[in-house]
C-alpha cells in the first residue's frame, strides 16, 4: 500500500471503494428477495402512520423509528451474515469458477475426487438394485410419519455400505496433490517439508495468529481456563457472563462473534451461536423445515442409506451422542433434500453431482442435482450435527443452526481447495507448526513410519467432534465461530502432539503412536491452545 | 488406555503421606464376600491381605446376607471396619424408608412449620401394602386416571415391578393363581409398596433416565456423610410413552433390566456421566436453574439420612456406601426413588469399571484403615464431605475477596478430573515449553 506516487494511492483507494460498492450491490441484491426485506418494508409502512413522522424529514424519521424498534439491528445482522458468505471478489474478468477455486490443480483434484465418490455411489446403486430416488407408497409414508420421532429404532434397510467414504481415502487424495509449477525434489533437507502435504499454500504461523487472534492470549480471560472451580468467579467469569447476557439482549451478531472468542457460557451458548449464525426461528423457518420433512416422507433417496449407516456406525456408538440418534436422522434426512444448500456451491470448490433421473414411465430424462442439496454424506458426517444436539432440541432450530454452520465452515473440511480454512491448508498448517516448533518429535515420528498427519487427520476432518469430551468440544467450536476460521483446529492438533510429546518420543511404531493419542477425552482444550499459541518461543 | 494416569497420580500422592503414630497398620487383613470390582480394589491395595473363611479380619466388605447371619455373633475390635450398618434396611427397604420419612416429616411440621416440612416432599405418594391398603384406595380414588407403580419391598434390579391404572389390576394380581406359592406368601407380609408413578419424567431426546449418585456414610451419630462427584444418568433404551405401561423396558431404567430388552446393544452403554447431564441441562435451562436443582438433590440425601438417624443403630465399626436413585420430572424437580445399600459394583464397560474402581478406592481412603487422614479433610479423592453434624462449607479463598457468601462443599460432577491430574497436566506443559 505504501507508495510514493499519489496517483497510485488514489487508484488503490478507488479500487477499494469500487470493490466495496460491488459488494454492497451484491448484498443488497441478495437481501432484496428475503423475508427480512418484506418485513422491513411492512414496518416502514407502519411507521408512516405514526404521529412523529413529518413529511419534510421522512427518511430520517423512519430510519430513527426502525432503529429504536430493533429492526436496524436485524438488518445489520443480516448484512453481517451476508458478508460471511460473500464469495471473495476476484478480477472482474475472471470466470465464476475462479471464485470457487483459483488454483487449477486444486480444481482438477477436486473434480477427480468427486468422480470417485460418484462412481462409488453409482456402483452402490447398481449392486444393490436400489434407485437413486423413489416415491414412497402411501402406507410406507404413513408409517414413517408415525415413526418420525423414533427412527432410531428401525433397522437400516440395506446392510452393506463399503461405499461409505472414509477418511483414509480422503487423506490419500490430499497427499497426492502436487503443484505442477513447483520443482519436485525427493531429497529430505532441513528446508523441505517433512509432512505428507506437498503443496505450498499460504498458511499462518504463530506470530501471525497471535496478531489475528489476540483475544486467545494469556492476558485475556477465557472460558475453559478462568472459569475453573478454583478461580474465584469475580475475577472473570461473572463479568463475562454479565456481558454475554447484554450481548444477547442487544441481539448483535457482530458483538456475539467477538464475544465468543473468549468462550460462551453454557447457559447462553445456544442463543449466542444462533446470533452469530443469524439463524431465526420465525414461522417461515418452521414452515421450511416442515416442507423438508414432507419431502422426506414422500421420497426415499439412496443417500438415506448412507446416512443411516453413518449414524449407526458413529453417533450411536458414541458414549454421549447415542441419545440423540433420532435428532440426527431428523436433521440429516431433511438436509439432503434442502435445495437452499446449493447456494454455497458458488464459493465451494466442489460442484454438486448431477444425475439423470428417469421418471417412472422411463420416457423422460433430465439432469438433476443429486442429492437435492448436492452433498453426499460420508463416514463421520453425522458427527457434525451431534454436538449441536446438546444445545438445541427444537428440530427446526437445530436444523437451521446446523445448515448455517455447514455452509459457513464445515463444508471446507471435505472439499479440496486452497482456502485458508480448507482441509488442505489445515493439514499443511498442522504439519508446518509441528515441524517448526517440535522438529525433534516430527523427525522421530517420521522415522518410525508414523507421519503425524496420519493420526491427526481424523481429528481435523471432524473438527474434533467425537474425540474431545463434549464440553471441551463446545469450547473449541466457540472459538471457531468467534475467530471465523477453522485454523484453530489445526493449532489444537499440533498442541495435542506437543502435550504428549514426551510419550511420543518413546514410541517405536505407528500403532504405539496411535495408542498414545487414542484417548483425548481428558484434555482441556484452552490451556493447550493458549500455551501453544502464546507461550511458545518464536 | 491412557486414562490410567489419573489413578496412578492418586497412588503417588497418597504413598508419600506419613502415617500417624500408633495408628498405622503394616498389614490389613480383609474379607470380601463379592467377586467384582471390589475384589480388584482390595487385592491391589498395598499392604492389604485377604483372609479366607475363619481367619481373623480387620476389614470386611460383606454382602447383606452375611451381615444378617453373622453380625450379631461377631466381636469386633476397635479398629475393625465392616461395610454395612446392622439395620441399614431402615433406609433401603422401601416400606421402612417411607415410614421413616413420613415420621420425620410430621416431626418437622410440628417443630418447624409447614414450609420446612415441605422440603421433605421429594418422595412420591407411597403406601405400604397390605397394611395401608385402605388409605391407598382412598388416595387412588381421589386421583382417577393416574398411574401407580407396584414395587416389591426387598427386591432389586427391577424384579417384580409393574404399573397399573385400575384397582382391578391389583385385585387380579393378588388373586393371580399363576404366581408361585412363595410369591403369594410374600404378599401376605408387608412386602409391597404402591407408589404414585411420575408420569411426566424429564426426557432427553424422548428417553427417560434416572440418576445414580453415591453417598458414603461413616457415622450416623453424629451424621457424617460424603458425596461422590461422579454420579451418572442411566437411560431407558426405548422412547418414553405412557401408552404402553406394560412395556417395562420403557419405564425402568435399571441397567439390569435394560440388558434383557430386545434391542439392547451391549456395545452401546446407556449411561451419561453427571457432567454431560449437567452440561445439557445448563444449556437448556441456564446456570441458576441447574444450580438450584443440584442443591435440591443434596437436600434429598441429607434429609433422608437425618430421617433414619435415630433409628439406625450407630456403630463406629460400620460404614456404608449407598446408591441413591433420583428421578427428575419435567419441572426439574428431583424425586427420590430409592436408596440401595448394595449398589451394583459390577462394571458394564471399561469406563464403568474405572469409575467404580475409583469410587471404591476413594471409599477405602475415607475409611482410612491405614490411619493417614487428619480428620479435618473436606475432600478426599472424588468425595466431598457433605454433612458433618451440620452443613459443610467450602473455604476457597472467598474471605480474601471479602465475599460473605458461603458455598456448599459439594461439587456433584463439576470437576471431571481431580486436582492431582490437572496439576499433572500443567507440569507436563511447563516441561515442554522452553523458557523465554
Amino acid at each position: 500500500m505504501i507508495t510514493e506516487n499519489p496517483v497510485d494511492i488514489t487508484s488503490v483507494l478507488m479500487d477499494e471503494s469500487a470493490e466495496l460498492s460491488v459488494s454492497v450491490t451484491q448484498i443488497v441484491q441478495r437481501l432484496k428477495g428475503t423475508h427480512l426485506h418484506s418485513q422491513l418494508e411492512k414496518q416502514a409502512k407502519e411507521c408512516l402512520h405514526k404521529p412523529e413522522i413529518k413529511l419534510e424529514t421522512l427518511k430520517d424519521d423512519v430510519r430513527r423509528l426502525l432503529k429504536a424498534s430493533g429492526w436496524e439491528r436485524k438488518l445489520q445482522n443480516a448484512v453481517y451474515r451476508e458478508l460471511h458468505i460473500l464469495p471473495p471478489s476476484g478480477h472482474p474478468r475472471a470466470p465464476p469458477e475462479h471464485t470457487k477455486e483459483p488454483l487449477e490443480y486444486m480444481c482438477k483434484a477436486q473434480v477427480n475426487w468427486e468422480k470417485r465418490i460418484l462412481k462409488s455411489l453409482n456402483s452402490m446403486c447398481t449392486e444393490l438394485g436400489i434407485p437413486l430416488a423413489r416415491k414412497r407408497p402411501v402406507p410406507e409414508q404413513k408409517e414413517l410419519t408415525n415413526k418420525w420421532n423414533e427412527m432410531g429404532t428401525d433397522e437400516p434397510g440395506n446392510a452393506d455400505t463399503n461405499n461409505l467414504t472414509c477418511s483414509r481415502l480422503h487423506l490419500d487424495v490430499l497427499v497426492g496433490l502436487r503443484n505442477p509449477n513447483n520443482e519436485r525434489s525427493e531429497d529430505l533437507t532441513v528446508r523441505s517439508h517433512w509432512g505428507l502435504i506437498q503443496v505450498s499454500l499460504n498458511v499462518r504461523d504463530i506470530p501471525q495468529m497471535r496478531e489475528m487472534y489476540p483475544e486467545l492470549g494469556l492476558t485475556y480471560g477465557q472460558l475453559g481456563i478462568d472459569d475453573h472451580t478454583h478461580v474465584p468467579p469475580d475475577l472473570f467469569e461473572s463479568e463475562h457472563i454479565h456481558i454475554g447476557k447484554k450481548v444477547v439482549s442487544e441481539q448483535d451478531s457482530a458483538a456475539a462473534q467477538q464475544y465468543s472468542r473468549q468462550g460462551c457460557p453454557t447457559g447462553l451458548r445456544a442463543q449466542l451461536w444462533s446470533l452469530i449464525l443469524n439463524t431465526t426461528n420465525d414461522p417461515e423457518d418452521i414452515t421450511h423445515y416442515e416442507q423438508l420433512k414432507a419431502r422426506v416422507i414422500n421420497h426415499d433417496l439412496l443417500v438415506d442409506n448412507l446416512i443411516y449407516k453413518d449414524v449407526k456406525l458413529t453417533a450411536s456408538n458414541d458414549d454421549y451422542y447415542f441419545v440423540f440418534e433420532d435428532y440426527l436422522y431428523q436433521v440429516l434426512l431433511c438436509f439432503s433434500r434442502d435445495t437452499a444448500v446449493l447456494e454455497h456451491f458458488s464459493y465451494n470448490s466442489a460442484t454438486p453431482p448431477k444425475s439423470c433421473i428417469q421418471n417412472s414411465s422411463g420416457s423422460e430424462q433430465c439432469a438433476m442435482v443429486y442429492p437435492p442439496n448436492g452433498v453426499i454424506p460420508f463416514h463421520g458426517f453425522s458427527m457434525y450435527v451431534a454436538p449441536l444436539c446438546f444445545l438445541y432440541n427444537e428440530p427446526s432450530t437445530l436444523y437451521r443452526v446446523f445448515r448455517e454452520m455447514y455452509i459457513r465452515y464445515l463444508f471446507r473440511l471435505h472439499s479440496v481447495s486452497s482456502h485458508p480454512s480448507g482441509i488442505v491448508s489445515l493439514c499443511l498448517q498442522f504439519e508446518r507448526l509441528l515441524q517448526t516448533h517440535l522438529p525433534q518429535l516430527f523427525y522421530h515420528l517420521r522415522e518410525i513410519g508414523a507421519q503425524p498427519l496420519r493420526i491427526a487427520f481424523k481429528w481435523i476432518v471432524r473438527a474434533f467432534s467425537g474425540y474431545l469430551s463434549t464440553d471441551q468440544l463446545l469450547l473449541l467450536w466457540d472459538r471457531i465461530l468467534g475467530c471465523d476460521s477453522l485454523e484453530i483446529v489445526a493449532v489444537l492438533a499440533a498442541a495435542v502432539f506437543a502435550f504428549r510429546a514426551e510419550n511420543l518420543m518413546e514410541v517405536t511404531s505407528l500403532a504405539s503412536a496411535e495408542a498414545v493419542l487414542a484417548d483425548l477425552s481428558t484434555l482441556k482444550v484452552m490451556p493447550l491452545l493458549q500455551i501453544f499459541l502464546f507461550a511458545t518461543s518464536v | 488406555m491412557s486414562k490410567n494416569k489419573q489413578t496412578a497420580g492418586h497412588k503417588g500422592a497418597y504413598s508419600s503421606q506419613r502415617k500417624k503414630e500408633g495408628e498405622g497398620r503394616s498389614c490389613i487383613r480383609y474379607r470380601c464376600g463379592l467377586t467384582n470390582t471390589i475384589q480388584d480394589v482390595l487385592n491391589q491395595r498395598p499392604g492389604w491381605v485377604e483372609v479366607k473363611d475363619d481367619g481373623e479380619w480387620d476389614f470386611n466388605w460383606c454382602d447383606v446376607g452375611w451381615l444378617r447371619e453373622n453380625f450379631d455373633h461377631s466381636y469386633m475390635e476397635e479398629h475393625v471396619r465392616i461395610s454395612h450398618f446392622r439395620n441399614h434396611y431402615e433406609l433401603t427397604r422401601k416400606n421402612l424408608m417411607v415410614k421413616n420419612l413420613k415420621r420425620y416429616r410430621k416431626t418437622l411440621e410440628r417443630e418447624a412449620g409447614r414450609l420446612e416440612a415441605a422440603r421433605c416432599d421429594f418422595f412420591p405418594c407411597t403406601f405400604v401394602l397390605p397394611s395401608e391398603y385402605h388409605i391407598f384406595v382412598e388416595e387412588f380414588k381421589r386421583s382417577p386416571g393416574s398411574t401407580w407403580i407396584m414395587k416389591p419391598v426387598a427386591r432389586s434390579q427391577g424384579k417384580g415391578i409393574f404399573l397399573f391404572r385400575k384397582l382391578k389390576d391389583i385385585i387380579d394380581w393378588r388373586k393371580d393363581g399363576s404366581r408361585s406359592e412363595e410369591q403369594k406368601d410374600e404378599a401376605q407380609v408387608e412386602s409391597y409398596v404402591a407408589q404414585r408413578y411420575i408420569e411426566n419424567p424429564y426426557l432427553i431426546a424422548g428417553r427417560k433416565f434416572d440418576l445414580r449418585v453415591y453417598v458414603l456414610v461413616t457415622s450416623y451419630i453424629p451424621l457424617k456423610a460424603w458425596l461422590y462427584r461422579d454420579g451418572f444418568a442411566r437411560f431407558s433404551n426405548t422412547r418414553f410413552s405412557l401408552s404402553s405401561i406394560d412395556d417395562q423396558y420403557v419405564h425402568l431404567t435399571n441397567v439390569a433390566v435394560q440388558k434383557t430388552a430386545p434391542d439392547y446393544d451391549p456395545e452401546k452403554g446407556c449411561k451419561w456421566q453427571m457432567q454431560q447431564l449437567r452440561q445439557y441441562l445448563t444449556a437448556k435451562h441456564g446456570f441458576e436453574t441447574v444450580q438450584t436443582l443440584f442443591k435440591e438433590i443434596d437436600n434429598i440425601f441429607i434429609r433422608s439420612l437425618i430421617s433414619v438417624q435415630k433409628t439406625i443403630i450407630n456403630d463406629k465399626h460400620c460404614f456404608e456406601l449407598y446408591g441413591y436413585d433420583i428421578l427428575l420430572d419435567q419441572d426439574l424437580k428431583p424425586w427420590l426413588i430409592e436408596v440401595n445399600a448394595s449398589p451394583s459394583l459390577t462394571a458394564s464397560s471399561q469406563e464403568d469399571y474405572e469409575l467404580k474402581y475409583r469410587l471404591l478406592e476413594d471409599t477405602l481412603h475415607i475409611v482410612d484403615m491405614e490411619g493417614r487422614l487428619t480428620g479435618k479433610e473436606k475432600r478426599v479423592g472424588g468425595f466431598d464431605l457433605m454433612w458433618n453434624d451440620g452443613p459443610v462449607y467450602t473455604d476457597v479463598g472467598l474471605e480474601a475477596l471479602g465475599s460473605s457468601c458461603l458455598v456448599e462443599n459439594t461439587l456433584l460432577d463439576l470437576e471431571k478430573c481431580s486436582i492431582a491430574s490437572l496439576a499433572h497436566q500443567w507440569i507436563l506443559c511447563s516441561e515442554w515449553v522452553p523458557s523465554e
